[in-house]
């Protein structure tokens, strides 16, 4: 899916940063693949590259064997993202938002409302709220509505950047079974970004860990574990990047003050 | 191919009936600027009403009447004109605003559907604010329209149309390039426009290096002509030296507009300038 993708940008403070360096990876497909790192080691950059909206400095993305800079629209048709942030129009209600994100992928309202219905009630999304403006709901629900206009258009590949940073346990819990659910149910194929230790363990069939923009670590949890001697995913994180997660965070934030 | 047509013309009309929802939901907004209109375009009318009591001297009613409907011409043409421009050249940093941008991008819609959707949306807007402005002010100042030509008129509008979408699609692209200055850059465009484009006085009153950007403005051609339409009933042939420079801009500002915004998109794309932040 990635071969040696590189992506630099140029900044006033840092001169050329990095953000990615020449990472290669694949993705399975029908696979959940979690790409775990701290703030700043290029998770949402390769994400954004995946999902076209940033081109490569160098290297090649495919998409189930399409290349991004042969037939973008064929990609784009394929993939759908879930970011941090909602990405509403904020004064239109879930459902208006919703019928006119699915009519861009070709989805007429009377098929994307039924649709947008059933997902939003397996969600937890209180259905009698559907109607109010967005700005009224909370940021749970929020996302969950991002979630569920994702789904709507049936994506082969779902980018999931950080779908539940923000959220609060409950919804979390109610978000991670729905995709694990979805994944089941109709063999997407996701590429989940975390800085959860435990999310990315429970829901990702494989992991790749990202540091300073390259793949230090690739495998299941399992073999991660294994091959680090570790007995828990930080301590391969430790391992393979001498931080701990949080300590890594800590660091990023530190370094955009 | 008819049924691609038919596939493209329904993804372009997401656009429109998201922006019939926006209009919805920002209803206070969407009355709040064609009461500006009606109020701005009265009190340019009032100006020519008064004309006697400013100048001094006793002037005839029907030169009176021809200067309220000289300037009436003037404001409300730029009025339609304008909403083109500022609407369409919103687009950009309207989607940021919200934090869709990426989101708007990312789907598989054809740039060219993407703008044409937005351009139909605005050009509902701005026919429905304008033709709402005119009803309004005929209802508090005396317009003669005996002799108009109203043909000639609405040609000559959809030329001007033409042109101000070219131009706006081509300065939506800033704000892709520059975030906050780009929607400056195109306010400031705009007002250049409106000072060298003789929308309340001939052109002729200009320095002379005014004059010169006033013969690139669409808007000098089509609001001359429109006057000419309008006061001395000028049909279509007599107003062809006001159309063809129009349409020249129109037939070529719409593709050069489309070709910088897809250029500028994939500037954006390579320096990491397309996201909802800046």
């Amino acid at each position: 899916m990635a071969e040696a993708v590189t992506k630099s940008f140029k900044s006033s403070r840092e001169g050329i940063r990095r953000a990615v360096d020449n990472v290669s990876l694949r993705v399975v497909r029908g696979e959940i693949y979690g790409l775990l790192g701290a703030n700043g080691s290029g998770k949402s950059t390769l994400i954004r590259m995946f999902s076209t909206l940033l081109t490569p400095d160098a290297g090649r993305v495919r998409v189930f064997g399409i290349d991004i800079r042969d037939d973008e629209n064929a990609v784009k048709r394929m993939i759908n993202r879930v970011s941090v942030e909602a990405s509403f129009f904020k004064k239109l209600s879930a459902m208006e938002n919703l019928v006119y994100s699915a009519r861009l992928y070709g989805v007429g309202p009377d098929e994307s409302r039924g649709k947008a219905l059933a997902i939003l009630k397996r969600l937890g999304v209180d259905i009698d709220r559907v109607n109010e403006p967005l700005e009224q709901l909370s940021r749970g629900m929020q996302q969950k509505v991002a979630i569920a206009r994702a789904f709507l258009t049936a994506p082969t590949l779902l980018l999931l950047d950080e779908p539940t940073t923000g959220l609060d346990i409950r919804s979390k819990r109610e978000v991670q079974t729905f995709v694990r659910d979805l994944r089941d149910e109709h063999d997407a194929t996701i590429v989940l970004t975390t800085h959860d230790l435990d999310e990315a363990e429970r829901l990702s069939d494989r992991i790749g860990i990202l540091h300073d923009g390259r793949l230090v670590a690739e495998g299941t949890a399992e073999e991660l574990r294994a091959r680090h001697g570790a007995t828990a995913l930080e301590d391969v994180f430790m391992s393979v990047t001498g931080r701990r997660l949080d300590e890594a965070d800590a660091a990023a934030e530190e370094k955009t003050k | 191919m008819t049924t691609q047509v038919g596939g493209q013309l329904g993804l372009a009309y997401a656009f429109v009936e998201r922006e019939i929802a926006l209009s919805k939901r920002y209803w206070a907004w969407e009355l709040v600027w064609p009461v500006y209109g009606i109020v701005t375009s009265l009190s340019v009318a009032y100006i020519g009403l008064a004309l006697p009591t400013i100048s001094g001297t006793a002037i005839d009613p029907a030169v009176v009447s021809r200067t309220v409907l000289y300037l009436l011409v003037g404001t409300i043409a730029w009025r339609f004109l304008g909403i083109i421009f500022e609407n369409i050249g919103e687009v950009i940093a309207w989607e940021r605003w919200e934090g869709t941008i990426e989101y708007t991008f990312m789907s598989p819609v054809p740039r060219f559907t993407h703008l044409i959707g937005m351009c139909g949306a605005t050009l509902v807007r701005a026919t429905a604010f304008s033709i709402a402005i005119l009803a309004a002010v005929t209802l508090f100042v005396p317009v003669d329209l005996s002799r108009a030509n109203v043909l000639s008129a609405v040609v000559l509008l959809a030329v001007g149309a033409l042109a101000f979408v070219g131009l706006g699609i081509a300065s939506a692209s800033f704000p892709l390039l520059w975030t906050e200055k780009g929607l400056q850059m195109a306010y400031i465009v705009q007002a250049v426009v409106l000072l060298v484009s003789g929308v309340y006085y001939p052109v002729d009153v200009l320095p002379s290096w005014m004059q010169a950007l006033s013969v690139i403005s669409p808007a000098t051609y089509v609001i001359e002509g429109m006057r000419m339409a309008l006061l001395d009933g000028a049909d279509l042939l007599t107003l062809w030296p006001k159309v063809w420079p129009a349409l020249v801009v129109g037939v070529l500002s719409v593709p050069l507009g489309l070709r910088l915004f897809v250029e500028v998109e994939r500037y954006a794309k390579r320096t990491g300038r397309l996201k909802r932040s800046g």
